[in-house]
């Protein structure tokens, strides 16, 4: 387990980096912003614009783009769901015609909404001198009002996806040992009865505890299999897979969230005892203790949403910078090392998509069992 | 830092759907997976546990009968001592009669004989007795003649008899 912290440790600061640079990269993007060029000038002036590409994978988008036909997009038309300054708005996302920088504005009740890479903005009346209807601040950000939104977002709907083929494996599994009790598991139930049993008494039964880990091991298989599942579904090249769902921080914030509340909600006296006065050391140490443990409270889940939004967008990163390589030096030399080196990470991302919804089990098994845990030394 | 802001839409919908999956899954998937995996530990324990009861006892019925045979050999021995005993007494006794018997028969022989010989004895001397009479008659009537003859002849008699 210690060494799999490190690897995810490591791979969080690879992701830092590359998050960095990535971002430092960027004025090329605000070029576009400053409107110099427009989308095709640049590209062609200046090469195949790989940070660009990679950030726009593994960010959100509305709508789903599925692949490029004869240089024209296509993409999955998903419901934009508004709450806007007049209520409820929704409409298809198809009606912004693919533009991501601004250019099309979508008038619904009233009220103006324009795309611009990867968020809705209530519209300027008129169009900038590069025909967007945004205005910028003094350090390129766009200065316009958001609505807040509800949409069903490409990671959104890669979620249902994710639910759906779990509701699809699991409520059949289910199904064979209603319908044969006390017999040898076959097929799906075969499958998945090994790894439910392994997050039983592997991760629930020795991290909580002979007494507590029945309460906790429904909530816990849920958790594994999402991550695991969604994390798979992030590494299928096409749709419905390809979404960076499990490497969106709003997605493991959400994750970590849930555990903290479990932990907390499940604390015993013991637990908060620990926490505000550590039984058995000096009170000035307790004094120290104290404010260490509760910041403690949410570091232990915030270094849960870290590492796997870190590993599982370092993932993404890599194997798509992998694949640009053959973009980047233009020549189909490159393609065979390049394929290679993508495999490789690929069946190592498959490990790790395994290895990180373990993590995440396993923690806050962890977390849960240290908070129900009973001591009986006073 | 676009990648580190979450969405508030994203977060919504996350928190909506999870809460939702764990619920269904929790009363949908995982408890009748689990009881049912639960019922199966159970029952292969049980089955486990009746076996090695089941071997205990057959352990047992093993020695009771090696018991129950012991008792029997040890039975069975006895038995044949017993009448092996029975037997020699028994040919003993016969022997012991038959030569008891055989010997009575011997003595009452013996006996009959001595008899049938003293009255062989008896009758014998009552033929010499006879027989000495006739001679002696014959020779009376001889010797009445003749007062030498009388006396040459009883002579001669006396030295013809032999008594055996």
């Amino acid at each position: 387990m210690r060494s799999a912290l490190i690897s995810g440790l490591f791979t969080a600061v690879v992701t830092l980096f590359f998050a960095v640079s990535a971002t430092a990269v960027t004025p090329d993007q605000q070029q576009h912003v400053d409107g110099h060029h427009d989308h095709e000038h640049t590209e062609a002036s200046e090469g195949f614009d790989i940070t660009g590409v990679i950030m726009h994978h593994i960010q959100d988008e509305h709508g789903w783009h599925l692949f490029d036909w004869g240089g024209h997009p296509v993409s999955l038309s998903l419901p934009v769901i508004l709450f806007t300054e007049s209520g409820l708005t929704t409409f298809m996302s198809s009606e912004f015609h693919h533009d991501v920088d601004g250019k099309v504005v979508v008038e619904k009740n009233g009220e103006r909404f324009t795309y611009y890479h990867g968020h809705i903005y209530y519209a300027n009346a008129e169009a900038n001198d590069h025909g967007a209807f945004i205005t910028y601040t003094e350090d390129h950000k766009v200065a316009n009002a958001k609505p807040l939104d509800f949409s069903i977002t490409k990671n959104v709907a890669s979620l249902f996806v994710t639910v759906f083929l779990m509701l699809l494996v699991f409520l059949p599994v289910a199904k064979f040992y209603k319908k044969n009790p006390g017999k040898a598991p076959k097929g799906l139930a075969g499958i998945f009865e090994p790894l439910i049993l392994f997050v039983r008494d592997d991760v629930a039964l020795p991290n909580i505890g002979e007494k507590h880990y029945k309460r906790f091991t429904p909530y816990l298989l849920t958790l594994f299999f999402f991550i695991w599942f969604a994390n798979m579904l992030g590494l299928v090249p096409f749709a419905p897979g390809g979404a960076n769902l499990s490497g969106n921080i709003a997605f493991t914030m959400v994750l970590a969230a849930m555990t903290l509340l479990l932990v907390n909600l499940n604390g015993n006296k013991d637990y908060w005892m620990h926490m505000i006065w550590m039984p058995g050391v000096p009170w000035p140490i307790r004094l120290l203790l104290a404010p260490i443990e509760l910041v403690g409270i949410l570091t232990k889940p915030f270094a849960l949403m870290i590492r796997l939004f870190a590993n599982m967008t370092a993932g993404h990163i890599v194997i798509l910078s992998l694949i640009s390589l053959t973009f980047v030096f233009e020549s189909f030399a490159v393609a065979p090392a390049s394929m290679a080196l993508t495999l490789f990470i690929y069946v190592i991302k498959l490990l790790v998509a395994f290895l990180q919804a373990y993590i995440f089990a396993l923690l806050t098994a962890l977390f849960v069992g240290q908070a129900v845990a009973e001591h009986d030394h006073h | 830092m676009e990648l580190l802001t979450p969405d508030f839409g994203l977060i919504f919908w996350t928190t909506l759907t999870f809460l939702i999956l764990v619920v269904l899954l929790r009363a949908l998937a995982w408890k009748p997976i689990l009881k049912a995996v639960n019922d199966r530990e159970d029952s292969i324990n049980e089955a486990l546990q009746t076996a090695e009861k089941a071997r205990a006892e057959i352990a047992n019925l093993k020695n009771e009968n090696e018991e129950i045979m012991r008792q029997a050999r040890a039975e069975r021995d006895e038995i044949l001592k017993e009448a092996r005993e029975i037997k020699d007494s028994i040919v003993s006794q016969a022997k012991q009669a038959a030569t008891n018997e055989s010997a009575a028969m011997i003595e009452n022989a013996r006996k009959l004989i001595e008899n049938e010989r003293m009255a062989a004895v008896t009758e014998l001397k009552n033929s010499i007795g006879e027989l000495a009479i006739d001679i002696a008659e014959k020779i009376l009537k001889k010797e009445l003649d003749n007062q030498d003859s009388q006396k040459a002849l009883v002579a001669d008699l006396v030295k013809d008899i032999k008594l055996n």
